[in-house]
């Protein structure tokens, strides 16, 4: 008896001692915070712009974070530099989620009471769901450069939330747009490995399909990776009088149903993802592969602001940057433009402002549509032309 | 009716190739109730021949019959040597070991093999021409079965009957059933086993290396994992028609090529390997020892 009970003292010790740990962590870094717009005491007539940045900056997924806190950074640095939004400096709080939606709704109820007018993040699509009630309520702009479930911009819940990466769901809307408005082919068959990945994606695109009156979903099929041959799926495909085949999977099957398909004088089109977008089924399908396209993210490594703000973040940190690192950085550009465009921070006014300017960003120009998903980032068609996938004009 | 008949000949090109394979598993387990696991990487090592000695003699402009043919007999020719060397080295060591050990030892060698082909060639995807011209007169039909397939067809039949023949009619098949019957039987009336049984595996493995060629040109790409599918396929057929049986596994391979084109054809896809493999389980209640099998209850 007596050894549990001083172990329970032993852990509420602990827990005292880890909770004052943790306060002593966030006094540090509240310090560093307010020690920013001291160093222009000058402007202090005019109130700084607050921009909250939230995510993972401790724990297993940090590193999803920290290069979203170094965009955000550089990019205030250099508007700080030639004196900020009209006159007003750019000031950030930085706060910390570690992912878990529990600790979300503590991050955003801090920034709202530290008085943040907009905020960058948060990283994790959990914890960006969580936290996007508290700044709904508190009419707070927000914008994620990682965030992907499709639900966060699609149910409309949040009319306060953009993003500037593609939802999961992106690809197939892409595949699913591309064969009825540009090549106007409307009885489609849908295929998938039955994997994760490819099998999202073809359910994605079924619905889309069938949301649209245009388009007629002739087959749903999964095929089995690794079959000695597809021909009866191949069968069933021309016996479905599908004018184009879409493809959720990787090249491997993708290459095999292709090969089949042509080999059977069938031409019809097929439409496939970014796990076919690759040399490897150019080089094992050959001549088959002519025509073929695929959705892939759109190149950025030619963008001239891509390759600043990598060099900036180079000699800022003395590493190459990390994960999502681009998207924060074009969001903080996205939210700063719309702020300046409009002249303040006001809700409605940064909504329309967001919505109708187009914004020059590492990720290319863009703006955002009315569910808050960024128009020209993420996806783009490419076809096979002689032996290479070229990006399509649409 | 068309449609029918696409997926008729479509169950019988993917039945043929696992009878290929099937004949091997069929004729080792006869012999020595081993159920060879490493025969399926013997018909991609069969595959994987053909498309180096392809590339070669391309390469030297040979033309293009002679270069299918040379390379299906090289193939045959490689993968023999391998199906021989394995036996040697992975079961005859093993021959009065309990049954289990000399499958453990089987499942060894197909990973090793696998592995093999991976490191000493590449895991990726390769291209496999398909050398098989089209036939002038197959020109009105192409769409519904290519030439390649017919191919495939006369092929997985003159191997049968050849088989057949030599299984009937010639000493050493002579001495094969011998030894299927009663080992120690054969050796005592001066059957040479040791012989008798390396012979086996060498026809078993070049007539993998047939279906793996052929199948590879059919489709038009290999990697070292293609064996794994195939040869549990080739097995599950081999059992369905009766293990032994040598026309019981070509009446397996087709069954099991046809319920699975008629299943993707008809119901779905999805489900393929779902049905093929509750078809194996539904015969085996009431088939025990497959379709065309004998039942010996005493070598199980």
């Amino acid at each position: 008896m007596r050894k549990i009970r001083r172990s329970r003292y032993f852990a509420l010790a602990l827990i005292v001692a880890l909770a004052a740990l943790a306060l002593a962590s966030c006094g540090e870094q509240k310090t560093t915070e307010t020690a920013k717009p001291s160093e222009a005491p000058a402007e202090k007539a005019l109130e700084p712009i607050k921009l909250g940045v939230a995510g993972a900056h401790s724990g297993d997924l940090a590193s999803y974070g920290i290069p979203s806190v170094r965009a955000a950074e550089l990019v205030v640095k250099h508007r700080n530099a030639v004196n900020g939004i009209g006159g007003r400096k750019i000031e950030l709080l930085v706060e910390d989620d570690a992912c878990k939606p529990e600790v979300a709704t503590n991050t955003a109820t801090k920034l709202v009471t530290d008085k943040a007018q907009v905020v960058m993040g948060h990283i994790c699509s959990g914890a960006t769901k969580a936290a996007l009630g508290i700044y709904k309520d508190s009419k707070i702009i927000t914008i994620s450069p990682s965030a992907t479930n499709p639900e966060l911009t699609q149910s409309g819940d949040y009319p306060n939330f953009y993003r500037t990466i593609a939802s999961d769901d992106a690809q197939a809307r892409l595949e699913v747009d591309f064969a009825l408005n540009h090549l106007k082919l409307t009885k489609i068959a849908v295929l998938h490995d039955k994997g994760d990945y490819g099998k999202g994606l073809a359910e994605f695109a079924k619905g889309f399909l069938e949301a649209d009156s245009r388009a007629e979903v002739v087959l749903y099929e999964g095929i089995t990776p690794g079959a000695v041959d597809y021909s009866a799926v191949v069968q069933k495909i021309k016996q479905s009088g599908a004018q184009a085949v879409i493809f959720g999977g990787y090249h491997p099957e993708a290459s095999k149903l292709v090969t089949q398909m042509r080999n059977k004088a069938m031409d019809t089109v097929f439409i496939s993802d970014d796990g076919v977008k690759d040399d490897t089924f150019i080089k094992v399908a050959g001549e088959f592969a002519e025509g073929v396209y695929a959705t892939g993210p759109v190149d950025t490594s030619t963008n001239p602001m891509a390759i600043e703000a990598t060099e900036a973040h180079k000699k800022d940190y003395g590493e190459e940057p990390g994960a999502f690192f681009l998207n924060a950085y074009s969001a903080t550009l996205a939210l700063l433009n719309a702020i300046e465009k409009c002249g303040s921070t006001e809700y409605e006014a940064l909504s329309k402002a967001l919505k109708s300017e187009w914004v020059a960003t590492p990720l290319g120009i863009i703006k955002f549509d009315d569910r808050g998903d960024a128009i020209g980032v993420g996806f783009a068609v490419y076809q096979v032309q002689d032996g290479k996938y070229v990006a399509v004009q649409m | 009716m068309e449609y029918f008949l696409e997926l008729f000949l479509g169950g019988l090109t993917r039945g043929s190739i696992y009878a290929l394979i099937a004949l091997g598993y069929t004729m080792v387990y006869g012999i020595i109730q081993l159920i060879n696991f490493a025969h399926g990487e013997i018909y991609m090592i069969g595959a994987f021949t053909g498309l180096i000695v392809i590339s070669v003699l391309t390469l030297l402009g040979f033309n293009q019959v002679a270069v299918i043919i040379l390379a299906a007999l090289i193939a045959m020719l490689y993968s023999a040597a391998y199906g021989f060397t394995v036996e040697k080295i992975a079961y005859q060591p093993l021959r009065h070991a309990p049954r289990l050990s000399a499958l453990i030892s089987a499942i060894g060698m197909s990973l090793f093999l696998q592995n093999y082909v991976l490191l000493a060639q590449t895991s990726n995807f390769l291209p496999f021409p398909n050398l098989i011209p089209g036939f002038g007169f197959m020109k009105p039909y192409e769409h519904i079965v290519r030439s390649t397939e017919i191919v495939i067809y006369i092929t997985t039949a003159v191997v049968m009957l050849l088989l057949t023949y030599m299984i009937k009619f010639t000493r050493m098949g002579k001495a094969m059933r011998a030894v299927a019957q009663d080992r120690t039987m054969s050796m005592l009336v001066g059957v040479d086993v040791n012989r008798v049984i390396s012979y086996t595996f060498i026809i078993g493995s070049a007539t993998a290396a047939i279906g793996g060629v052929l199948i590879a040109s059919h489709i038009g790409q290999i990697n070292f994992y293609i064996g794994f599918i195939a040869g549990i396929k080739a097995f599950v057929a081999a059992v369905l028609g009766g293990i032994g049986s040598m026309p019981g596994a070509v009446l397996g391979s087709l069954v099991l090529g046809w319920t699975e084109s008629f299943f993707t054809g008809y119901i779905s896809s999805d489900y393929e390997d779902v049905f093929a493999f509750v078809f194996l389980v539904l015969i085996l209640i009431f088939r025990p020892a497959g379709l065309l099998g004998r039942s010996e209850p005493d070598k199980v």
